[in-house]
């Protein structure tokens, strides 16, 4: 479970990029956190594993209090949150294996990694992960040779390496193609489910976030203006978070995400 | 029909900037007139005025090259690839470190570490190899070693810079997302530094080689070993065809080190 409390993060050139943060996530919920650009989504997530440092708040994941540890600590608390980020992140010039098992690192002494030598319990379940997200042929390729989707795939199968208690992901589709996107979205949620883990998505397409989210968190210039379930996402809701606009067209009568993305463009050029 | 009156006027550059180009060009101009003066103040006309028969003498001595020469050059020349690839591998050992301490995203301490490296960079790199051989001959003593360390100090300031610049240049989100599953410091330097600079690192090791072999074929004139001492030798002695017969294996070993060093760079990008 994860907890947090007045969480707020200014940076040093005085931008306000979080402002008391506070909500809770059981295990096993999928909360997908939308909100425009620049509203503190990005500096949100990474407070929780502290790749951006929180000014003020506390964050707990489980038992453990996550802003005052020193960096030992830290590094013990990171091996317990999976990150998914845009873009993947992969390491382009290794290959998809060595990928995968860079979710172990944490686990390893430096020695040990410097040679490879992960142990037999990590490859197996490294083995088994590139299985489960269709990549089984694709253990020795380097990771630029992949495709955005696959390469997407990697960096799930990355994260769930580390058996994390937690999954943050970062735009996990912001780069990919509709059915791709789909596609994404539907394996971390079922790596959710059947994990039972908690996950925070930041994401921009608010009809993705509907359909493959519990709840849905709501952010402008860094304040949580919503926290609530999916449907509850009425045009009022969205307006709050992102400011006006004619939002019946974003649903469009045929309901498909994509229709709804060209929709919300045609409103863009009436509108202007 | 008197259309240019009401269309928008447009100038690529200002007057301004017009002026300053030409009082640029104007500077030039001057600067290149008064240098001819100084430069023939000091030639004594008479050496310039038969320089094409002094020449055609020179090239008349050399011509044919003493063949049989050679076989006195093998040692020397061996010496000389010796010096340049031991140097280069001293030069390369001592950058890594320096690289990665010069580098904003992966020095310890920008404010004390990061001047010293930068320090070390420098004055490496504002001293020939042949000053460098100048020093370790009276330092060390006349011999190959004191090329090879001449050849290695000149190099960690060329490597080191290249490659700082190259770790400066790598992806950190890459660097975030291996940070992010709890690695350590040294875990995320080899899982998601290195691999980023693994091309140009080899890149620019084997670009200083070719550098090093071409350097290392003067660093005798200083007796610092190699085929410089032939050279100088051959030249104090005036046998001009024995010089001939040194250019043309210098000539052969560079364009062999450039050759080698085109096929490595292509093998690893």
């Amino acid at each position: 479970m994860l907890k947090l409390d007045k969480v707020s993060k200014t940076y040093k050139t005085g931008d306000k990029a979080l402002h008391h943060a506070c909500f809770e996530v059981p295990a096993g919920q999928v909360v997908g956190l939308i909100g425009p650009s620049g509203a503190g989504k990005s500096t949100l997530i990474r407070c929780i594993n502290r790749l951006v440092e929180p000014s003020s708040g506390s964050i707990q994941l489980g038992d453990t209090e996550l802003t005052g540890l020193n960096r030992r600590e830290l590094r013990r608390a990171r091996r317990r949150i999976g990150m998914i980020f845009q873009e993947y992140a992969l390491v382009e010039r290794l290959t998809v294996m060595e990928n995968v098992l860079s979710g172990r690192l944490g686990y390893l002494p430096a020695w040990r990694s410097y040679f490879r030598k992960f142990t037999g319990d990590d490859i197996a379940q490294a083995f088994s992960l590139l299985d489960k997200v269709g990549l089984a042929d694709y253990a020795d390729k380097r990771a630029d040779a992949l495709s955005g989707g696959q390469r997407q795939r990697v960096g799930i199968a990355r994260a769930l390496e580390q058996n994390p208690e937690l999954l943050l992901v970062d735009e996990p589709t912001a780069s990919l193609d509709p059915k791709t996107s789909r596609q994404i979205m539907r394996l971390i949620r079922s790596a959710c489910q059947e994990r039972n883990l908690p996950a925070i998505i930041n994401i921009h397409d608010v009809l993705l976030a509907q359909q493959f989210s519990d709840r849905i968190i709501g952010l402008r210039a860094g304040e949580i203006v919503f926290d609530g379930p999916p449907d509850a996402l009425t045009d009022d809701v969205l307006t709050t978070i992102y400011g006006d606009e004619d939002w019946t067209q974003l649903r469009g009568e045929n309901g498909s995400g994509d229709q709804g993305e060209d929709a919300s463009g045609v409103d863009l050029m009436e509108s202007a | 029909m008197n259309h240019s009156s009401l269309n928008p006027q447009w100038h690529y550059r200002t007057p301004g900037q017009s002026l300053l180009r030409w009082l640029g060009w104007f500077w030039l101009v001057a600067f290149t007139v008064v240098c001819w003066q100084i430069m023939n103040e000091n030639t004594i006309w008479a050496f310039v005025s038969d320089a094409p028969q002094q020449a055609a003498d020179i090239g008349g001595r050399m011509f044919p090259p003493a063949w049989g020469y050679i076989n006195n050059l093998w040692h020397p020349l061996w010496d000389t690839l010796n010096i340049a690839t031991l140097g280069t591998l001293l030069g390369v050992l001592f950058a890594i470190p320096v690289a990665f301490m010069a580098a904003t995203n992966t020095t310890p301490s920008v404010r004390f570490v990061r001047p010293l490296a930068l320090l070390i960079i420098v004055s490496s790199r504002s001293i020939n190899s042949l000053i460098w051989a100048l020093l370790l001959v009276a330092i060390i003593g006349p011999g190959l070693l004191a090329g090879i360390v001449a050849i290695g100090l000149r190099s960690i300031g060329f490597v080191a810079k290249l490659l700082y610049e190259a770790i400066e240049e790598i992806d950190e989100k890459q660097v975030e997302a291996i940070r992010a599953t709890g690695a350590s410091g040294a875990q995320v330097i080899d899982y998601a530094v290195v691999p980023q600079i693994l091309p140009a690192f080899w890149g620019i090791s084997v670009f200083r080689w070719d550098i090093n072999i071409r350097e290392s074929t003067i660093l005798g004139l200083v007796g610092a070993g190699g085929l410089g001492i032939q050279l100088n030798a051959s030249l104090s002695t005036l046998a001009w065809n024995q010089v001939a017969m040194i250019f043309i294996v210098i000539l052969g070993t560079v364009v062999i080190s450039e050759w080698v060093s085109a096929r490595v760079r292509q093998a690893v990008l």
